[in-house]
């Protein structure tokens, strides 16, 4: 097995027993980089002068035997460009951002590089974290490994893609409504959006602040747990931030689950789903039945008002988090003959479509005369949602549903129908809005070889049910082994 | 022509810089004066990805100042953001608070020029930070963000003056109490704390309010009067011609004496208030709050009935001495070491009169507390005469010498040796015989002739009691 195929626990091992040098393991994720980028372009930006520095030092290190609490020492990874890196072009997949070059660099960064952690590069994204699908990029389209002419999922998926794809261990990435989940769903990868405040938001771009939260894009869960231990915990700098009761993830990496109540909703098996994502859904079903899981049947009342409660709110947080893209300190400035015109130039000029439309979306909701109407009513509906959803796992330990009604799309098949992809947030949105942990694993192939991944949700913190649900769903089954042919 | 007479209806929105060492949302500091976008940091900046964490000495100072006039401290409010386009303020939003403010429902008694008392209601202060600082200069804008998250209060009252008199009367009383809290230096020509005013006017006696303006950025009492009466007898004007006071925004231009129309209520900004996802609620608790209340300094108007009754000065020099807090200090402090009375006389006659003829601010004063106090045990040990303190006085003010520094340099040490004005007394009565004799003979106004000789051979530096008591003494011998 090649070093880019392997896992970040099985590259730890290697290196921690010096079978592999991190030198042999940075180097062969740069020579997949640059054999498998080209067809998937997953990559805005890569650092591979600076990552082979690193990875010598990190050798020599080794080598003296000095311990320098290095916990992921030589393991490769990606960021997704929304987040902050020192000195190294961060656009959040924006023409208005195209030339920003950060004077400082985000928490997950500072706390990835000291554990020794590998930066390889910064990856594709949906414009400012607002898509599904990755098409909103300004900097071209990522594509999905399993099949090339689809879309990898969003809006994370150049983190996903780049998992997939062996090209680099692991991602980070950022969850607004989906935005880790959906892509691994799509990509045959594990990903875990925490509880909100359990990884300090301090350098990620912010979309919609009372929703946004990264989390890692892994292989398998295993890899989850052990990045988690490096990037959560309470950082002064992020007010919303919160001391995690969690010690150590990867403590919860035990087949313990014989009579874990997980809830599950038979109306969703009658509506909007498609065939195959069904049929696994089912499967996943029996599988945890087997494993000796008892099956509750749920119902959320209030999941029918998720969607449009989450464009409500992302949409008119965004419009105000947007605001300071003015053209005036960032971007391209078009110099008009007003301060008002050079402003709506520049916008005009350094947005897209998308971006466009959900600010204009919220300055409307936020607007005199439309916030009890829009804005206040959401945030009303919101805690009704919490209520509702925290009522329904009052009576199980976790909620299973699929990450996506459907398998990757196409690539442009949704172009012309951008409320179906609103629609398709529907599993996803709501542990955003409550802010509790939720998690997509693969769970199965479309007969056409799409993978398809299942979302297991929990309460607030708690984390360590739905690691020990998905450890021991992959000690029991291969999907997440499979690998793309590229 | 008939004329209608008008009563004007003031409310004031007072901006006013707190004084913490740090900005409100990070941890660059504060200080006037440094160079342009010197103190800066990528929060303050609002670079991509920052956050806002809130200084917890914002919270506490506004707390104080909410406390000092009379408010309801909220135990649960939060920070808002106020959304506009402007170059000088980096995220395109203020963090301020809208909905939920720290403090609400105040009052402040103000005295009118016949003595009677007025309240006035406060309606709320809130908390916010402050914009930078922009240049227009060879046909581009410069931008300072070295101001960009100053903390401010912001304190709104209910319109409830009526005259010029009022507002300064409330603006000055409200800058001493926020001084004696300590929560700002409050310093004018720094602009830490600025005025807007609403006016509106009304024919008198009526009591439904006309169409009001908003008057921004006034940075000192006087202005804040002028613009008062300038804006009152532009809308009388405007009514009087038979026109419609528009409600608006204007900008009081001090040099030219004028206020200018900025933007109509049609042009007003939307500012789409909604609460700041990135900050969480401020919550206080009963305790802090009381603890606040406990440890609050005292205040102008308890220091005047202190200074009136304990310390038996005049209802005049009390309010001298509290009007601002950099004189109450410096009395509070030479007061330590100096009889009140004399210290009270010493700063409101002798070195008010000093700064007047200089237009020196008290601030700006060379001598110390203890220097002065030094100065006035000179005079009540003997060692100076009275007349000859002012003189020292003024070379203080000068140099900022000590006081006996300053009689040293000036010889005007008194001579208090009874030996060697003995001396000078029987050289004197020697050599002035006919004086004697007439003294003897019955004329004792020749006395007074002796002891004026006496004082002229001493250079004025014997002191004046025990050269009456030798003089009397000699010639009884």
């Amino acid at each position: 097995m090649q070093p880019y195929e392997m896992t970040a626990n099985q590259l730890k091992q290697a290196i921690k027993t010096r079978e592999l040098s991190c030198v042999d393991v940075v180097n062969s994720f740069i020579d997949r980089i640059c054999g498998a980028d080209k067809h998937i372009n997953a990559y805005l930006t890569t650092c591979f002068e600076a990552a082979m520095n690193n990875a010598k030092m990190h050798d020599d290190i080794t080598v003296k035997g000095e311990d320098m609490n290095n916990y992921l020492a030589g393991i490769p990874y990606s960021l997704k460009d929304n987040i902050i890196t020192k000195d190294i072009k961060t656009t959040a997949s924006s023409k208005i951002l195209e030339n920003f070059v950060p004077p400082y660099s985000a928490h997950v960064y500072e706390n990835l590089t000291s554990s020794g952690a590998i930066l390889l590069g910064k990856v594709d994204m949906d414009e400012f974290a607002m898509g599904s699908t990755c098409e909103n990029s300004s900097f071209g389209t990522v594509k999905n490994p399993y099949d090339l002419s689809r879309v990898p999922g969003g809006s994370s998926g150049g983190s996903a893609a780049a998992v997939a794809a062996g090209m680099c261990a692991f991602s980070i990435g950022s969850d607004t409504g989906g935005s880790v989940r959906n892509p691994a769903s799509y990509c045959n990868l594990t990903a875990l959006k925490p509880t909100y405040g359990t990884v300090s938001r301090y350098g990620l771009i912010a979309y919609a602040s009372s929703l946004d939260q990264i989390g890692p894009v892994c292989r398998d869960i295993e890899d989850v747990a052990l990045v988690m231990n490096v990037i959560s915990g309470k950082d002064e700098r992020d007010s919303t931030s919160t001391a995690s009761p969690h010690k150590d993830y990867t403590s919860y990496l035990t087949e313990d689950i014989k009579g874990m109540k997980i809830g599950i909703d038979m109306n969703l098996i009658e509506t909007g789903l498609d065939k195959e994502v069904r049929r696994i859904y089912l499967e996943t079903i029996n599988k945890f039945k087997e494993l000796g899981c008892e099956i509750v049947d749920l119902s959320f009342d209030m999941q029918k008002y998720a969607v449009p409660v989450y464009y409500l709110v992302a949409c008119s947080e965004a419009s105000s988090n947007l605001a300071r893209f003015d053209g005036i300190r960032y971007g391209t400035r078009h110099t008009a003959p007003t301060v008002e015109e050079t402003i709506r130039l520049s916008r005009t000029n350094g947005f897209g479509k998308e971006v466009k439309n959900r600010i204009m979306l919220g300055t409307y909701a936020l607007s005199a005369g439309y916030y009890d109407k829009y804005y206040s009513q959401a945030l009303k509906v919101r805690r009704l949602i919490s209520e509702d959803y925290n009522n329904a796992l009052s009576e199980c330990d976790l909620y299973l549903c699929p990450t996506n009604p459907d398998p990757a799309y196409k690539i442009g098949e949704k172009n012309d129908d951008p409320m179906s992809l609103y629609l398709a947030d529907i599993f996803t949105v709501t542990a955003n809005l409550t802010g509790t942990p939720a998690a997509s694993f693969p769970a199965g192939f479309t007969s056409d070889g799409l993978p398809v991944g299942m979302q297991l949700s929990a309460m607030s913190q708690r984390e360590d049910l739905i690691i020990k649900a998905i450890y021991s769903f992959q000690k029991n089954t291969s999907y997440h082994t499979v690998r793309p042919e590229i | 022509m008939s004329y209608i007479e008008y009563d004007m209806v003031i409310g004031l929105e007072i901006h006013c810089e707190l004084a913490t060492k740090s900005k409100i949302f990070c941890s660059c500091p504060t200080t006037f004066g440094a160079q342009e976008n010197e103190n800066v940091c990528p929060v303050c900046l609002g670079l991509p990805g920052t956050l806002p964490v809130l200084n917890r000495s914002v919270v506490d100072y506004a707390v104080r100042v909410g406390l000092a006039l009379n408010c309801e401290i909220s135990n649960y409010s939060k920070m808002d953001r106020k959304n506009y386009f402007y170059p000088d303020l980096p995220k395109a939003y203020q963090i301020s608070q809208y909905e939920k403010p720290i403090c609400e429902n105040g009052y402040l008694d103000i005295e009118l020029e016949d003595g009677s008392t007025k309240r006035i209601g406060i309606t709320r202060i809130h908390i916010e930070e402050d914009a930078g600082k922009l240049t227009h200069a060879y046909k581009s804008t410069f931008i300072d963000n070295n101001r960009c998250g100053v903390p401010l209060i912001e304190i709104v009252t209910e319109p409830d003056m009526r005259s010029a008199y009022e507002a300064e009367a409330f603006a000055r009383k409200v800058r001493s109490i926020i001084q004696a809290t300590g929560s700002s230096d409050c310093r004018m020509q720094e602009g830490s704390i600025r005025f807007d005013v609403n006016l509106s006017i009304m024919p008198k006696g009526s009591e439904v309010f006309g169409t009001r303006t908003e008057m921004k950025n006034l940075n000192s009492f006087r202005s804040l009067v002028r613009a008062v009466g300038y804006e009152s007898r532009r809308q009388e004007d405007v009514l009087l011609d038979g026109g419609e006071v528009i409600q608006e925004t204007r900008r009081w231009d001090d040099s030219k004496g004028m206020s200018v129309s900025m933007r109509s209520k049609e042009d007003a900004h939307d500012y789409r208030y909604f609460p700041d996802p990135d900050l969480v609620p401020i919550v206080l608790t009963d305790e802090y709050i009381a603890h606040m209340r406990d440890t609050l300094p005292e205040l102008p108007d308890a220091k005047l009935r202190r200074y009136t009754e304990k310390l038996k000065l005049s209802a005049f020099e009390s309010r001298q001495l509290t009007s601002e807090s950099e004189i109450t200090e410096f009395f509070e402090e030479a007061i330590r070491h100096a009889d009140a009375k004399s210290v009270a006389n010493f700063i409101i006659v002798d070195i008010f009169a000093l700064l007047k003829t200089d237009e020196e601010d008290f601030s700006n004063l060379k001598i110390t507390p203890l220097q002065l106090a030094e100065l006035i045990n000179l005079v009540r040990d003997s060692v100076i005469s009275i007349s000859a303190s002012k003189k020292v006085l003024s070379e203080m003010y000068r140099t900022g010498e000590d006081a006996k520094t300053v009689v040293d340099k000036l010889g005007l040490m008194q001579v208090s040796d009874a030996s060697a004005i003995e001396t000078i007394v029987r050289k004197v009565i020697s050599d002035n015989p006919k004086s004697v004799e007439d003294y003897k003979g019955g004329k004792t106004q020749a006395m007074g002739y002796l002891v004026g000789q006496v004082m002229r051979a001493s250079k004025g530096k014997a002191n004046p009691k025990i050269v009456n008591e030798l003089v009397n003494r000699v010639l009884n011998e």
